[in-house]
């Protein structure tokens, strides 16, 4: 068969169209209508961290673990507890060992021996993804395995993340890292599977000091909306422009 | 644990002080040779349209062998983020399902264009040279002579055509292509620069020099590769000739190489000195302004990781070889020595943006150090470690080894009449 290159061409660019046909007869959504679609516009999660009431048992961290299927023994965790030591010299003393899920029973921070006459001030600082309103990792994640829900939670696509890492490095927060069994990126939902099942994220549940709480932003007469409302709460590195959605009560300047 | 189980990041990040417990460094050696390889290429090919686009004679030779050379480099560039993929299975997603606010997805893209302006500029600039030797080949006995003239025939794409007229076409052509190239070359590695400038949770990454100092460092280290592998291959042909055909040979051999060496050189300092002026100009501005992060950026880059940054990368990376080059009474050997230099100083200006910029935790309270693995004892050690790296580094050699069998890119004189 002969065939010039006028005619390949045609034939070329033919194919091309009928083969383009079939694509047309999918509706593409708009932003609008896909959130119409699928939305659920009442909820808007939140979460209420209460400092003042955390004692560092690490309970929280050790539900997580177990509730998530974190390896328990992994050097890495979807929530952890910071324990701050302010010594009399103004120097913060900080650590977090295994997350702060065994609590924290020893006076040695750093390797270095706290005098407990020489504190000044001391504290606990539970931290979670912040689920942030502009969420730098979403915005990098190269083919959209990380997506922000209608009520707000930032979740990882297991079957379509490639692991480049891009979302762990944009996240001031730290709280992403890579699951060492499914090899993917991996951090906090707020316990997604369980929220929108009516129930309580494990961690909210493991607390025993109501230090921990989960909020519905939408809802007004949510308890804990009210207290976000109503009282002086503050979020994590604002600078960055992320718009987190953990609030905490008690924050002190040393915070990181 | 099993060893199922092994954290990514964990073999290689020794933790100091107060560092968040995720915290690993997570971007290892194959990052580092991302943007160094990418780097090359983009130097490469705007060796090459020196010549094809700004008709610089003095440098036609050098230019044939950048435009192939760059060709050989390219997989190279994307080599080590396959290596690097959690999974790599999937990196052909960021194609099928692109998410165009993240820097990384546009990779493939401009990636192909990229590949696609290259090997249709060589086509352009060798299509008289494949007819030729279809033509030569043509009739010849044997199976090799029977394969290489299927090969060729292939490579002409049914083109025969090679009268005066067609053939200034073929050179209008690889000129607009070259003049289409370099924007994308710059494209392709300024937006390598612009993937670590934009995280804003980075202290040390985000700036929008970011990209112009990856463009301008791109370029020297791009052209200094070509002019170290161009040495030593034309220094092995005269040795050769040497052997063969006598001292005279040789001779020539040299003194046409040293002129194009000396022009090639000019622009290399060139380059130099701007992406020099512009690393200066990030540092003493972050020191100027000193935001929050810069008591942790200033024990890192004065204290931690003074000698990568200030003697390795700046004196002996930068500094040195730009005294070589510019004292007078300049020898091959002192080039190669300020050729090598430079290399390895673009190579550190990689490694201290990626490896310095997790340095510090982003708590700014604590270190993390990266010990690279050379004896791997996993896939994961071997592929981010010390002989993934070289794997990444040696590709291109092999790869314009066989490209340059078909493509001869090194002729000279009166054998380069293409």
């Amino acid at each position: 068969m002969s065939c010039s290159r006028r005619d390949f061409l045609k034939q070329a660019c033919g194919g091309t169209l009928a083969s383009i046909l079939p694509v047309s007869a999918f509706t593409f959504l708009t932003n609008e209508e896909a959130r119409a679609a699928v939305a659920n516009a009442n909820v808007r999660w939140g979460f209420l961290v209460d400092t003042r009431k955390c004692v560092g048992c690490g309970l929280c961290v050790k539900a997580c673990k177990k509730e998530n299927e974190i390896p328990y023994d992994a050097p890495i965790t979807r929530t952890w507890v910071e324990r701050y030591v302010i010594t009399k010299d103004g120097k913060a003393h900080i650590d977090s060992p295994n997350g702060g899920r065994d609590g924290f029973i020893e006076n040695v921070i750093n390797g270095e021996e706290i005098d407990p006459e020489n504190i000044a001030k001391a504290f606990f600082v539970p931290k979670l993804c912040n689920q942030c309103d502009n969420p730098p990792c979403v915005q990098v994640c190269p083919v959209g395995a990380t997506y922000q829900t209608d009520d707000g939670v930032v979740l990882v696509d297991r079957e379509w993340c490639i692991g480049c890492g891009y979302c762990i490095m944009a996240c001031p927060y730290g709280v992403r890292f890579f699951h060492p069994v499914h090899k993917v990126a991996d951090k906090c939902n707020f316990c997604y599977h369980r929220i929108t099942k009516g129930m309580n994220p494990a961690c909210v549940d493991a607390c025993a000091f109501d230090a921990r709480r989960i909020a519905n932003l939408r809802d007004p007469d949510d308890p804990v909306t009210k207290i976000i409302t109503t009282e002086r709460v503050a979020v994590l590195k604002d600078e960055y422009g992320t718009k987190p959605h953990v609030f905490y009560i008690g924050l002190d300047e040393n915070v990181r | 644990m099993t060893s199922e189980a092994v954290v990514h990041g964990v073999e290689w990040t020794i933790k100091e002080l107060f560092v968040y417990p995720n915290e690993f460094i997570y971007w290892s050696i194959q990052i580092v040779m991302y943007p160094y390889m990418t780097g090359l290429v983009a130097g490469a090919f705007v060796l090459s349209s020196l010549y094809h686009v700004f008709g610089q004679k003095d440098l036609k030779e050098i230019a044939q062998f950048s435009l192939v050379f760059s060709l050989a480099l390219l997989p190279a560039a994307g080599l080590p983020l396959l290596l690097h993929l959690q999974q790599p299975t999937r990196a052909m997603e960021p194609l099928l399902t692109p998410h165009f606010t993240s820097a990384i997805s546009a990779f493939g893209i401009v990636f192909t264009a990229y590949g696609l302006i290259v090997v249709s500029e060589i086509w352009f600039v060798y299509r008289r040279y494949f007819v030729d030797q279809v033509n030569e080949l043509k009739g010849k006995e044997g199976f090799g002579n029977m394969l290489r003239l299927n090969i060729y025939r292939v490579l002409t794409m049914g083109s025969f055509d090679i009268s005066e007229e067609a053939l200034a076409v073929d050179h209008k052509a690889a000129k607009i292509l070259a003049g289409v190239g370099i924007p994308v070359a710059c494209f392709l590695h300024g937006y390598a620069g612009f993937i670590f400038g934009s995280v804003k949770a980075n202290a040390l990454w985000m700036s929008p020099l970011m990209p112009v100092i990856f463009i301008m460092s791109a370029v020297v280290s791009g052209i200094a590769l070509c002019m170290l592998t161009y040495i030593v291959i034309m220094e092995w042909k005269a040795f050769r000739k040497r052997r063969t055909e006598g001292a005279t040979a040789a001779v020539e051999i040299k003194g046409a190489e040293i002129d194009i060496i000396s022009k090639a050189t000019t622009y290399l300092l060139g380059f130099l000195i701007a992406a020099i002026s512009l690393e200066i100009l990030d540092l003493i501005f972050r020191g100027y302004t000193a935001m929050k992060s810069w008591d942790i950026l200033r024990s890192v880059m004065y204290g931690k990781d003074f000698v990568n940054i200030f003697v390795l990368q700046y004196t002996l990376g930068n500094l040195v070889p730009f005294v070589l080059l510019l004292l007078p009474g300049r020898t091959l050997k002192r080039t190669v020595v300020a050729l090598l230099l430079v290399l390895f100083g673009v190579f550190m200006m990689r490694w201290n943006v990626v490896i310095g910029g997790q340095a510090f935790s982003l708590s700014f309270s604590g270190y993390m150090h990266y010990h690279v693995p050379i004896i791997p004892h996993s896939l994961e050690t071997f592929k981010e470690g010390l002989f993934g790296a070289l794997t990444v580094f040696a590709t291109p050699f092999v790869l314009f080894w066989i490209i340059n069998k078909y493509v001869p890119s090194l002729e000279r004189g009166e054998e380069a009449k293409y």
